[in-house]
């Protein structure tokens, strides 16, 4: 059984402009000890679907609907008590920005003990040895002296091992990193998703982990939900993704992407911009930037279904699978030759 | 190893160099006091830089946050004073201009911001914005800038009916293009683009890109490109410079420098990178460097990279600051002991720096 | 933080000798003549003029004067003796000074807990009814003048409802013997409860716009999303995450007010005829009492000194990273 299973979630946020439909029918689940990676650029609906997930939206002028089961619970439906019970517990969360997610007035050891006692009715004695342990299998040097420093006085790469840690404090089953290295340097980036894999390895958590970066998504996820318009347009296992992908736009952001493993001269490049979630166009939100689009497309909203060859491998498009399947490979066959 | 110092390169001009940057250094002081302030130490943000650019290239600049390559952007276009060294620019030595002597040279090296929301002023229309260097050069009539703006406009993509519209109007990427066109305006030879997409959605810094390099290739322009992704770097540069700590670690033509780095620190960066192919980037087996960039007030000894690095030998390179290396066809490093193939071999990465007394607490060994 | 602490006291004292010296200047070049004053206006003997102008070194040139009058000030703490009656301006302030002191410290703490409990709650419940209720009493709170409200009240309060005195301050610590007055904690309170509220109101207003403004930005700020995360409840994410931030610039605001007011709440004291440092000022101008009005200028600015001093220390006690800076 899946540990957290996603169904039909849908999010709207009332603005004075109108409603924003921030997540719009987002299914998937989430095994044990697996990583999701969930793709898509700002405004694609990721973090929000992951924030309603957690309860973690503003209350006003936000409304939420379908399931998140967790351990048989729909977390949409569960009392704010029970679900404080599950924050920070059993799923925990870590955010873009280390420098501003840690509380500047109290020392980083106090927001650790706090983090413990929440969940766990112990000693503060005993909160801060676990404290301790943490903060030394994050890798913090010196930890014994900087447990009570103030976030302040931790660089941005420190501050973050510090988000890990607190996240990781109570053993959770899942942990949801939104953008965790977004704010980072490459070779601190390098260092925290070194960090995360080995964690993983020891804790045994399922991870979440939210990104706009495809580089990240193929070095760390095994399975991958690519985000549009607030839609879920693919979701398929991390070698299908990049092998075989099936949707215009995971091509052109495959496309777009300078790399280092490839050369191009010119960069496919997805004309346009991102859709307004105020006014989204009709039928597949990603016909109006769509080289490939046909009528059907304007007005009949793709369904997410099974590719014939590899039944776990969802996609939103109306092209027929044999099209999807030349085209891609032309793609990347066009990406391999010129690396030469 | 050839050892032959390259520091400097003032005694021949090329003439093919727009710019030539000998030894720049940019030093903030640090000052302590309790009512008269006295100087107690500087920042290093630039310390002691030197490249030309040739006309008609693109010269990327990588490096980590605080490394210093948007100082030396903004020494480069003069906004700020440079403590020493000597800039030259298209034959003339503009280190010392005044204000008013810089007027004229202002026309032929402009500027591409980062922030695409900050770097517009939010009360004028896109026509004033774009319109504004013409003016202050006094490049023409009010009726010739019009036309001027809106066939810019139409360079960069943008629609020239849009000449009456407010910056918030645009996305992000167009506003990007509205800085383009304004960088644009007035016909320089040389742009500094300091870290010109990253601020936009990876669909959008496509079309930036693209945009960038197709406005080369019809204006014969030269690009100075600041940013901290090495794969938008890559893509656009012919020569590739990198900074730590306010100095140059490395210089090479874009090939080389990906195919085979001599400076650890660039093999460190370039082995971070994440890649956007399963198969390919798990297997690689990643040099993660240890700790954080220290601070440019209390640099480390000699070369400022040893702390980190796999290969350093201590007695060496804690004592001696490795010059500018030479590796043939203008391909620079200041290592001591520079990589000698690439990808590292495993038995070369950390091979000395065990030796090293560990920190109280060391960092659990990470699997690799 | 020790260093940060003597920086702050050097500018306190630098402070202290510019604004002196402005005063100064300001009323030596004044139209007035305080020899003609003490001597009985137009009708001054020229003998009693030439005895007052030797008498205060008022025909020496200007930075003799000031320097005399630092060094009375600094040296023997004396603010010298009234022009208009002789009285000693340290005995006029140190009478003065606790009216004020009670009419602003009281004040403060009604206003803060006005401020606190209306702007927090606003705060979490934008919109909603309270919230507009509580902008409505900003609105009113600053648009009404505070001599108008005393006025109200007086009449409300004392005249109509009877339940409080509509004038006169009564000692804390008991009236001077033999003087009739009323004394002691009880009529002290009773006396200055209109004066307080009516003097609190305008900071009222002005704090619960800045309490809840504070608050609400604080509220996005991801730190306190990161403890929701964690599962800390409402209550405790208030508490603990939002309030101590939320409340540092109030904190600078507090001390900044009360050492102005400090030097006179002149329109409350006057309408409940409170023998405070405002008063003594109003009646100091109309006098021409040139060294009562700068006894209570300098005593406002070692007030205001002073509060600006220890909203410095408390800051960087509650805020770390100028404590740690």
């Amino acid at each position: 059984m899946a540990l957290l299973e996603v169904k039909d979630l849908r999010t709207s946020f009332h603005t004075e402009d109108g409603i924003v439909g921030a997540v719009d029918g987002v299914s998937f689940s989430v095994e044990k000890g697996q990583t999701l990676g969930i793709v898509g650029e700002s405004g694609s609906g990721k973090s929000v679907t992951c924030l309603t997930i957690m309860g973690l939206n503003a209350k006003r002028n936000t409304t939420s609907s379908g399931e998140a089961i967790w351990k048989g619970k729909n977390l949409l439906t569960t009392k704010p008590r029970e679900l404080r019970e599950i924050r920070g517990n059993d799923i925990s969360m870590i955010f873009q920005d280390p420098m501003t997610s840690l509380n500047p007035v109290h020392t980083i050891g106090k927001q650790l003990i706090e983090a413990v006692q929440l969940h766990r009715d112990v000693s503060n004695r005993v909160a801060r040895a676990r404290s301790l342990e943490l903060l030394k299998a994050v890798g913090i040097p010196y930890a014994e002296r900087r447990i009570d420093d103030y976030p302040h006085q931790f660089s941005g790469g420190m501050r973050q091992r510090v988000m890990i840690a607190m996240a990781l404090i109570n053993d959770p089953d899942l942990l949801i990193a939104d953008e965790p290295t977004t704010a980072l340097d490459v070779t601190t980036q390098a260092q925290i998703l070194t960090l995360m894999k080995r964690l993983q390895e020891e804790f045994g958590s399922a991870i979440i982990i939210i990104t706009h970066d495809l580089g990240v998504v193929a070095e760390t996820a095994d399975d991958v939900l690519v985000m549009y318009g607030a839609r879920v347009v693919e979701h398929a296992s991390v070698e299908e993704l990049f092998n075989r992908p099936q949707h215009p736009y995971t091509w052109g952001l495959i496309g777009s992407l300078p790399r280092l493993d490839i050369d191009v001269e010119r960069l496919i490049q997805i004309p346009g911009q991102p859709p307004s979630l105020l006014r989204p166009p009709r039928g597949c939100r990603f016909h109006p930037r769509c080289s490939y689009v046909m009528e059907v497309c304007k007005t009949t909203v793709p369904e997410l279904l099974p590719t014939q060859r590899e039944p776990d491998h969802l996609q939103a498009c109306h092209l027929d699978e044999e099209t999807k399947d030349r085209e891609a490979a032309k793609l990347l066959e066009s990406m391999m030759a010129e690396a030469g | 190893m050839e050892a032959s110092t390259t520091g400097t390169n003032n005694s021949v001009v090329d003439p093919n160099d727009l710019l030539v940057i000998d030894d720049v250094k940019k030093h903030f002081p640090i000052t302590r006091g309790i009512i008269f302030q006295k100087q107690i130490g500087s920042v290093k943000a630039v310390d002691g830089v030197s490249f030309s650019v040739k006309k008609g290239e693109t010269l990327g600049i990588v490096g980590e946050s605080g490394c210093g390559k948007s100082t030396l952007a903004r020494c480069i276009i003069k906004l700020l004073e440079t403590t020493g060294g000597q800039i030259n620019f298209d034959g003339r030595d503009i280190t010392k201009l005044s204000r008013s002597t810089m007027r004229p040279i202002r026309r032929e090296m402009t500027m591409i911001f980062q922030d695409p929301y900050a770097s517009l002023n939010p009360r004028k229309r896109v026509g004033a914005i774009v319109g504004e260097p013409l003016e202050v050069h006094n490049l023409g009539s009010a009726s010739e800038i019009k036309t001027r703006v809106q066939e810019l406009l139409e360079v960069v993509g943008l629609n020239p009916e849009h000449y009456n519209r407010f910056p918030h109007e645009f996305s992000g990427g167009q506003r990007q293009r509205i800085g383009v066109a304004r960088a644009l305006a007035v016909n320089p030879k040389l742009i500094v683009c300091d870290e010109p997409v990253s601020a936009l959605d990876v669909s959008v810094q496509a079309q930036i890109l693209n945009l960038l390099k197709d406005l080369q290739d019809d204006f014969g322009l030269t690009y100075i490109f600041i940013a901290h992704d090495l794969n938008v770097v890559r893509h656009i540069s012919d020569r590739v410079l990198v900074m730590y700590l306010g100095k140059v670690v490395e210089i090479a033509t874009r090939d080389v420098l990906y195919k085979e780095p001599k400076h650890p620190y660039t093999g460190a960066l370039l082995s971070a990178v994440p890649i956007a192919n399963p198969e390919l980037g798990r297997k690689r087996e990643p040099i993660v460097l240890e700790g954080d960039v220290p601070s440019p007030v209390n640099p480390p000894s000699a070369c400022n990279f040893h702390p980190r690095c796999p290969r350093f030998v201590e007695g060496h390179c804690d004592v001696e600051e490795p010059p500018l290396y030479s590796f043939g066809n203008g391909h620079v490093a200041a290592c001591h002991y520079a990589l000698e193939r690439w990808p590292m071999d495993a038995s070369e990465i950390r091979r000395a720096s065990a030796s090293r007394a560990p920190e109280p607490e060391p960092e659990q060994p990470l699997p690799a | 933080m020790f260093r940060y602490l003597i920086r702050r006291i050097l500018w306190a004292i630098l402070l202290f000798i510019i604004i002196t010296f402005v005063t100064f200047v300001i009323f030596f070049m004044g139209p007035n003549d305080p020899a003609r004053a003490q001597c009985g206006g137009d009708q001054a003997r020229p003998a009693c003029l030439k005895l007052v102008t030797e008498h205060y070194g008022l025909n020496k040139p200007l930075y003799v004067q000031y320097w005399r009058f630092f060094d009375r000030l600094v040296v023997h703490q004396n603010l010298g003796y009234s022009y208009a009656n002789g009285s000693s301006v340290n005995q006029t302030i140190a009478k003065a000074a606790p009216v004020t002191a009670s009419l602003v410290f009281g004040g403060a703490v009604i206003w803060m807990m006005i401020a606190l409990s209306l702007g927090v709650y606003s705060a979490l419940r934008p919109r909603s009814l309270l919230d507009r209720t509580a902008m409505v009493f900003v609105l009113i709170g600053i648009s009404a003048h505070p001599v108008w409200i005393g006025l109200i009240f007086e009449y409300v309060f004392g005249v109509k409802l009877g339940w409080t005195p509509i004038a006169n301050y009564a000692n804390f610590f008991g009236a001077p013997a033999g003087s009739g007055l009323p004394g002691g904690p009880w009529q002290w309170f009773y006396h200055m409860i209109l004066p307080w509220f009516t003097f609190a109101l305008l900071f009222a207003a002005l704090y619960v716009r800045m309490v809840r403004a504070n608050v609400m930005e604080t509220l996005n700020e991801d730190f306190v999303r990161t403890a929701r995360a964690k599962g800390a409840p409402e209550r405790r994410i208030l508490v603990s995450h939002v309030l101590r931030n939320a409340l540092l610039p109030v904190v600078t605001m507090l001390g900044m007010d009360i050492g102005v007011a400090l030097g006179g709440a002149v329109f409350t004291e006057t309408v409940y005829q409170l023998p405070g440092l405002g008063q003594n000022l109003v009646v100091g101008i109309q006098a021409n009492d040139f060294a009562t009005v700068q006894g209570v200028v300098v005593f406002a600015t070692v007030a205001i000194l002073l509060f600006n001093l220890i909203v410095d220390v408390l800051y960087a006690w509650i805020d770390p990273r100028i404590r740690l800076a």
